[in-house]
């Protein structure tokens, strides 16, 4: 079967009668028989209920009844709840925990015949940037060898890179679906903070966490953002903001004022590729009439502390319900009720999510909470007035998605600083609660894809999804 | 169980200081009161907010506080919040946001509660508290929402813990009030008058026993005229007024004499022994927890617009004390009667109802406070499952007004009836029982004139002088009505009849 990138061609097919759903999704089902052995991107596949819902969308294509997403063969990452499906989180303490309802944004694409294929691998509630701190093992990546997925949302875009579906759903808490994307070559899109809802999205730190697509162009970004965004009863933190039509691709401007981060473009620490094709990208960028300039962002070296800092503050309150009392893992060791929780989250907890709590506890507590805590707080009202400023001049704030292209399997894990600053440009998004998309900007010397990231301002998402498929 | 306690009660000796000494001491209570909300659902969740029900049957996922759920503010609770904070004249906070709490517990679902740390929904106010030493308002240091947490049951002979999370996510009100309370009488009066308030704005049952109101007491003591607070203690969730004075009480006298011996009080939680009639230190590790509080980012700020506001405000019941001043003003009821009728919401509310049918407001009072209450104690109900309506009560009172029969036949005789037989208004039943007094003036000249006629002998010794033998006279009328004679018409005719003779 010819291999699709956007469901427009898909249901062109579909609609022409060369193609039936159940042939799509026989498709990516082979595929994961495959190749899932090797890249780990599925740790469930729902084929079952995958064919049986592909022959009553094809009944509906036949009827004329179909819906919007008809011939969109999804994947979800397993931060996702999805009613009566296991639900893991990527960790050994949600061990046999099946949800009992599922996420806003899954069931919207449910609701608009998008066929769910199965659940994604991921580091262990988002936390990590090479899906190196799953429970079940690594995902790798579908080019190179032994190249890291890149994270958190790893398998979500290996299962697109390798073909095993045509879209994903990932998280987005510092980087977690623009980072991947930009490792495998595809599009990933993190949504304004509020735009979609968090209802059924397991929460590493809410105030970052956001749900978004990864997927092979632009067009379907626009397209599940379009079906995903917006009010929802169940997460009050949702805003009210009316949803454009994304998939028009309409704008007034012809050209655009772009501005690029001095300190990312010109850090030190770039990979030489990296640096060569996002220069590449803004010269041809003012050779097409735009506006491009530099811009100085002195707080630059703030982005990692302030991320760290709440991210594991709010992640170790939002994983204490974690406690072996009423579902997942519980410990056999256990003697009495300190011990039932030290063991139980001990033995369910990976390192780095261990990690992660203990120092979020410490931010947070009583001697410490002013130094770290209230002071990430005012630094992040100040990352945010200084970015918020910046995308008043300009209209779009760009860089590479990471400095280097896809890491060799454990090549970071030993220096987490290493490890960290590879969200050092992904993170600002999240701190600032911007939109901010990831497209494929070409390939290094070993063939690893780079991933060019923009960024806009708030709700601004119909711009930049133009303008990202205007230079894609 | 509670012929256990007497016996135990008995022979415990509590240790206790000479007046003498006690009275070298000033006593420091503060209360921090909680209060579910009767909301019809929880604070967060769609699931019933109810007690009673079996164990673990309103627990959805938000209760249970499974992964990827997200609180939802029911604002029903705010305005419950809101009513407490305007009948207690607190300031309504206009921007609020919630915090978590966070600490671990088998009955805490979520490992945090949500609760309001920074900005709670209303600061200051307080209640007023009539004392056996004079008046004075118990003030509020502030008030705020917060969800509760479920219930764990330790069975005897078990290690197993039982847990029910129906109360899981029950909207509460914390009420703490500034330290200066300085009995354990004022600490019962202040709880007595907020449980009345809270029945009054209908926010809360008010039932201690099922633990809907209960309460913290922080209690230290000073030397007398001291500026510096003694060491406090905080008596954890005390769920009966007895207990609370009980405890106060042994606390007072512990701590007292402890300072007296140079003992150093230790700040610590401290639960109260029904049985024995002692507080007791708890594991230490209990008051060292730190919350390590911070926003809760997963609902948006809760503003308290003006409009919100006016209209809570627009839809307050009218309140104990503005009751007992129109009760006084417009009714010209006794202080007394009005303190008694405003007690309870439904009492107060029963009242005015009847008054709605009769102007003698003083007698539907004695009514209510006489008949109808002794009824009501005898048989242990509530004015609200009174049988006769306020109308009936008005129209038994025309009939005694009326002379048609006297305020002890209604009563004893019509009233019960009345109660019997729901259908029948008292002039029907005082009919049918043949109760009506006669006051028809001919039918008791005849009586009158007859029994007069039958004993001349004693008229004449009346006429000279011997006025005792009215009473006689009285008597053989009354027995000849058979008791339907209306006392006072008839006296008045057998006066003026014997004059004339």
């Amino acid at each position: 079967m010819k291999v699709y990138s956007t469901l427009k061609d898909i249901q062109t097919d579909l609609y022409a009668g060369s193609i039936t759903c159940r042939q799509l999704v026989e498709f990516y089902l082979k595929n994961i028989e495959e190749k899932n052995n090797t890249l780990n991107a599925f740790l469930s596949v729902f084929d079952q209920e995958a064919l049986e819902k592909a022959d009553e969308i094809d009944a509906k294509i036949k009827a004329g009844t179909a819906k919007k997403l008809a011939g969109m063969v999804l994947g979800i990452k397993d931060l996702l709840c999805y009613k009566d499906h296991t639900s893991q989180a990527g960790s050994r303490i949600l061990d046999g925990f099946e949800s009992q309802f599922t996420a806003t944004a899954v069931q919207r694409v449910i609701d608009e015949d998008a066929i769910i294929i199965g659940r994604q691998n991921c580091d262990e509630f988002g936390m990590g940037s090479t899906n190196e701190n799953s429970a079940f093992g690594p995902c790798l990546n579908a080019v190179g060898e032994n190249r890291v997925a890149g994270g958190s949302s790893g398998g979500s875009a290996v299962a697109v890179q390798a073909d095993m579906c045509l879209a994903s759903l990932g998280t987005d808490t510092g980087g977690s679906v623009r980072m991947p994307a930009g490792f495998c070559g595809l599009v990933g899109l993190k949504p304004t903070y509020t735009r979609v809802s968090r209802w059924g999205l397991i929460a590493y730190a809410s105030s970052f966490d956001c749900i978004g697509p990864i997927t092979k162009s632009v067009e379907d970004a626009a397209i599940l953002l379009e079906i995903i965004a917006g009010k929802d009863e169940q997460d009050s933190t949702v805003s009210n903001e009316k949803v454009p039509e994304y998939t028009a691709f309409q704008t007034e401007k012809k050209t655009y004022k772009i501005g690029y981060l001095k300190e990312a473009v010109e850090s030190e620490g770039l990979q030489p590729e990296v640096k060569a094709a996002t220069l590449a990208k803004l010269a041809y960028l003012k050779a097409q009439g735009h506006e491009v300039e530099a811009v100085d962002f002195p707080l630059i070296k703030y982005f990692l502390p302030t991320y760290y800092t709440l991210t594991t503050a709010e992640a170790s309150s939002n994983l204490s319900r974690f406690d072996g009392v009423r579902y997942g893992h519980r410990s056999t060791e256990a003697t009495d009720l300190m011990s039932l929780y030290k063991k139980s989250r001990f033995e369910g907890f990976g390192k780095e999510t261990r990690k992660r709590i203990m120092l979020g506890t410490f931010v947070l507590s009583a001697s410490y909470y002013d130094a770290y805590y209230t002071k990430a707080q005012k630094i992040r009202r100040l990352i945010k007035e200084f970015t918020d400023n910046l995308l008043t001049e300009y209209d779009f704030l760009v860089c590479p998605t990471t400095p280097t292209t896809a890491y060799k399997l454990g090549e970071k894990t030993a220096d987490p600083i290493q490890m960290y600053l590879g969200d050092l440009f992904t993170v600002q998004a999240n701190v600032v609660g911007l939109p901010a998309i990831s497209i494929p900007n070409g390939l290094d010397n070993d063939g690893m894809p780079i991933g060019f990231q923009i960024m806009a301002g708030a709700f601004e998402e119909a711009e930049l999804l133009t303008f990202a498929q205007l230079i894609s | 169980m509670a012929f256990y306690y007497l016996c135990i009660l008995k022979f415990e000796i509590l240790p206790s200081v000479n007046q003498e000494i006690r009275d070298k001491y000033e006593v420091v209570i503060g209360l921090e009161v909680h209060a579910q909300l009767q909301t019809e659902s929880k604070i967060f969740a769609a699931d019933a907010a109810s007690f009673g029900a079996s164990p673990n049957t309103h627990i959805s996922p938000i209760t249970l506080g499974h992964p990827g759920t997200l609180p939802k503010l029911n604002k029903k609770a705010v305005e419950f919040a809101m009513r407490m904070g305007i009948a207690c004249n607190s300031q309504i906070t206009e921007n609020q946001y919630f915090d978590r709490k966070n600490y671990f517990y088998p009955d805490l679902p979520k490992g945090y509660q949500i609760t309001q740390d920074k900005t709670p929904i209303c600061m200051g106010g307080g209640v007023h508290v009539k004392l056996s030493t004079g008046e004075k308002t118990v003030r509020f240091h502030h008030i705020h929402l917060e969800e509760d947490a479920g219930k764990s049951l330790h069975t005897d002979g078990s290690s197993d813990s039982l847990l029910d999370y129906n109360r899981a996510g029950t909207p509460l009100i914390e009420m703490v009030t500034e330290p200066e309370i300085k009995s354990a009488e004022e600490a019962a009066t202040f709880m007595t008058e907020v449980r009345k308030l809270v029945r009054y704005l209908g926010i809360c049952d008010g039932n201690m026993e099922e633990g809907s109101l209960r309460c913290d007491v922080n209690i230290s003591v000073m030397p007398v005229g001291s500026k510096v607070f003694g060491t406090k203690v905080e008596i954890k969730n005390m769920n009966s007024m007895r207990f609370i004075q009980k405890a106060i009480e042994y606390e007072i006298v512990r701590q007292i004499d402890a300072v007296e011996n140079n003992e150093k009080i230790i700040q610590e939680t401290r639960s109260f022994d029904p049985a024995t009639g002692r507080t007791s230190g708890m594991r230490e590790k209990e008051s060292m927890n730190d919350y390590r509080y911070f926003p809760e980012p997963d609902l948006v700020p809760l503003v308290i617009s003006e409009e919100w506001l006016s209209s809570v405000k627009e839809q307050m019941p009218a309140l104990p004390w503005e009751l007992f001043e129109k009760f006084t003003k417009e009714y010209g009821l006794p202080a007394y009667d009005a303190n008694v009728l405003t007690d309870s919401r439904e009492v107060a509310e029963y009242f005015e109802a009847t008054c709605q049918f009769t102007k003698n407001y003083k007698a539907v009072s004695n009514w209510i406070m006489g008949t109808v209450k002794s009824y009501l104690n005898d048989h242990n109900l509530e004015i609200g499952q009174l049988s006769v309506t306020p109308e009936q009560l008005a129209q038994l009172i025309q009939l005694v007004d009326d002379g048609k029969v006297s305020n002890s036949t209604a009563s004893q005789q019509i009233f019960p009836e009345m109660i019997a037989d729901n259908a029948k208004t008292p002039l029907q039943i005082a009919e049918a029982k043949n109760l009506i007094q006669q006051s028809n003036t001919d039918t008791l000249q005849t009586l009158v004139d007859e029994v007069l006629a039958n004993n001349s002998a004693k008229v004449k010794e009346y006429k000279n002088g011997k006025k005792g033998l009215l009473s006689m006279f009285m008597g053989e009328i009354m027995k000849k009505s058979k008791g339907s004679a209306d006392p006072k018409v008839t006296t008045a005719l057998l006066q003026k009849t014997l004059e004339n003779l």
